[in-house]
């Protein structure tokens, strides 16, 4: 690549990830498949889901910090994933102020 | 009666030789375009057929309500008639008409770019627009769906067997549409302003629309997640809706009006984007509170997401919750009210003139504050139990829908028409055409407030036979609306042939839109303008007009 096309690209700030990043995030990823699996054969009581979806939502911040990129991208786009998750979490704390609170009847 | 309209002489005028109305021809360089405002034509077109539809599905509604008993139509058919209209109106009308078209116009323009950031994206809208049409016009063919627009659980996944899932699929699809018009202006807004355009020399037009877009990009996926869980639960019977499965049917509803309350400022944020650009040009005045106007945009998109449950208090939710929902519904009010009063601050000492757009703003002013105030009456908790479901509800939300989106619409379209089409629309009658939808909505639409406050319900073919004066009212005034709306489908293609030749700038207006030809070219700026002024700065605008050197010919 010349220069001159690099300098067009800087904006966009293209980073090149290396192969053993990807791989190590590969195998984390297995790794973890691998615990939730063995960990649903031991019965925890109500952190049976808490950790399956701990794990889960561990996984997916890698895919997203790692696979897609977001660790080096730009503060902007940062903040636009910031605003779905913060959207998401909306959703459920203002639903769970319905289905927590139902059983308190009248007042 | 004084004027700020400024044709060109008409003896020598003409359109411009080149625009992108010209550029190509023929069917395929409408169908394969990139072109954002031929997008925006292809969109309006669309958009306009399927308000034809909604239109006459509404005519029905009011037919069949014209006397008390269910006489013109079984009363399965009356669901299916209301729930096609809602869902012809909200999703293929109401959540477009704005944004996708006079938006799509408008947004690179005045941005000062050459086209939205995606133009392919922009064309694939249109197209899942289109499918999604589609799917929901096959549904009514088909047989219908009476399941409301709502689809509410347990209904439409246990009771009913109509084409749900083929309309929910429709819908599914336009959804996905309006999440691709909305990234188009984001991104457009974030990185392709021309130089000079900072973010507070953007129109207010701009601003509304980056709050629209907002919306469209965070809610509407939850919307097409939960219309996918309501097909699953009528296919496989997932349980996730279904009590008997430990599910909860009351949790469609919290995921349904998660999007579909945002939803509702998806609708009206576009419209209220279009008044501040009417009445800055036609009072000729910079919009009073520039800042907190751009702001009570963005503040209306984050409050529209923290207000949803306000449609369930009726349903069974908690106590608790339906007081923090109803705490927080009030809370939006303020954003909307500080644009009612920055409006009207700016018509204070301006130079007011009554175009055709300025009447339809006026309209959208009563109307929209009408609609506005009942909703508090409904965020009451009290006053909800009583209203709720009644006709007061349907009065509320078509006074805002109708009375304020339809009437920011028409005054877009009359605003812009010059600038899409290099034409003017026939001014006397268009003004006539405003003065009667403003009469024939008022007709249509008050008696129902008071119908509902005497307890009629909704979704009802039949009632009893106090109520039919009322009614016959409603019924009168949407005739009279009807033709209100109909006047503007005659003459708007009248005038593509038979009206003046506008030239670039017929209202004086300040926008970078205005300051090139019309219709402008497909790469709309010859060059690309430098932003050298703030945003509706008409001493700018009578500077370079006194300094502009004419050239004829």
């Amino acid at each position: 690549m010349t220069e001159k096309t690099q300098e067009t690209h800087q904006d966009a700030e293209v980073h090149v990830v290396k192969p053993p990043v990807y791989l190590a995030i590969f195998l984390a990823l297995l790794a973890l498949t691998a615990l939730t699996t063995g960990i649903s054969f031991i019965d925890l009581g109500v952190f049976n889901a808490v950790i399956a979806l701990a794990i889960a939502c561990f996984k997916a911040s890698l895919v997203v910090l790692f696979f897609m990129h977001l660790h080096y991208s730009s503060r902007l786009l940062k903040l636009t994933v910031a605003a779905g998750i913060f959207t998401f979490l909306l959703l459920i704390s203002l639903t769970m102020t319905d289905y927590i609170s139902r059983a308190w009847g009248m007042f | 009666m004084s004027t700020i309209v400024s044709l060109p002489d008409q003896a020598t005028a003409k359109l411009p030789a080149k625009s992108f109305l010209n550029q190509e021809y023929g069917l395929k360089s409408w169908l394969l375009t990139g072109d954002h405002k031929r997008i925006a034509i292809l969109y309006l077109i669309s958009i306009s057929f399927f308000f034809v539809i909604g239109g006459v599905l509404a005519g029905l509604i009011r037919l069949e309500l014209l006397t008390p008993p269910s006489d013109l139509m079984a009363t399965d058919t009356y669901n299916k008639v209301f729930s096609m209209h809602g869902i012809i109106m909200i999703f293929l009308f109401l959540v477009p008409s704005v944004p996708a078209t006079i938006g799509n116009f408008l947004i690179p323009l005045m941005v000062g770019a050459r086209d939205l950031a995606f133009p392919k994206i922009n064309l694939l809208s249109w197209y899942l627009y289109v499918a999604g049409g589609i799917f929901v016009l096959s549904a009514m063919v088909l047989g219908g769906v009476d399941t409301g627009w709502t689809f509410t659980t347990p209904l439409s996944t246990h009771y009913l067997n109509t084409h749900v899932v083929t309309a929910a699929m429709g819908i599914f699809l336009a959804g996905f549409s309006s999440i691709f018009t909305g990234l188009n202006f984001i991104v457009t807004v974030h990185r392709m302003r021309c130089p000079g355009m900072t973010w507070f020399r953007l129109p207010l037009f701009v601003w509304g629309h980056y709050a629209t877009s907002i919306i469209m990009i965070l809610g509407t996926p939850v919307l097409a997640i939960t219309l996918v869980l309501v097909a699953l639960e009528r296919t496989m019977s997932i349980g996730v809706f279904d009590p008997t499965k430990g599910g909860d049917p009351l949790l469609f509803q919290h995921l349904f009006w998660f999007y579909s309350h945002p939803a509702v400022y998806i609708m009206i944020l576009p419209g209220m984007a279009v008044i501040s650009e009417v009445i800055s040009t036609f009072s000729r005045k910079r919009v009073f509170g520039y800042t907190a106007v751009a702001f009570s945009s963005v503040a209306i998109a984050v409050f529209g997401f923290l207000v949803w449950e306000h449609h369930m208090f009726i349903m069974g939710v908690s106590q608790y919750s339906a007081l923090v929902f109803s705490l927080m519904t009030m809370l939006v009010a303020v954003p909307s009210a500080i644009k009612i009063f920055n409006w009207s601050m700016t018509l204070y000492k301006g130079s007011i003139t009554f175009e055709t757009p300025m009447l339809y703003a006026f309209g959208f002013l009563g109307l929209f504050t009408i609609g506005g105030l009942t909703g508090i009456f409904l965020a009451t908790l009290g006053m909800d139990i009583h209203l709720t479901e009644t006709y007061f509800i349907v009065a509320h939300f078509h006074f805002v829908m109708v009375g304020g989106m339809l009437m920011a619409y028409l005054a877009g379209v009359h605003f812009w028409w010059p600038k899409m089409t290099g034409r003017m629309y026939p001014e006397a009658i268009s003004k006539t055409a405003a003065v009667i939808t403003f009469i024939g909505f008022i007709v249509t639409f008050f008696p129902q407030f008071l119908l509902g406050y005497l307890g009629m319900p909704r979704r009802y073919a039949a009632y009893p036979a106090d109520f039919q004066v009322l009614n016959v009212f409603s019924t009168a005034g949407a005739s009279i609306l009807g033709i209100g709306y109909l006047l503007p489908m005659l003459y708007l293609p009248w005038s593509l042939i038979y009206g003046k030749i506008a030239g670039n700038n017929p209202w004086q207006a300040t926008g970078l839109e205005w300051q090139i030809q019309s219709p402008p070219l497909t790469e709309n700026f010859a060059e690309i303008p430098i932003m050298d002024h703030e945003a509706y700065d008409y001493e700018w605008l009578a500077n370079k007009t006194q300094h502009e050197v004419q050239t004829v010919g």
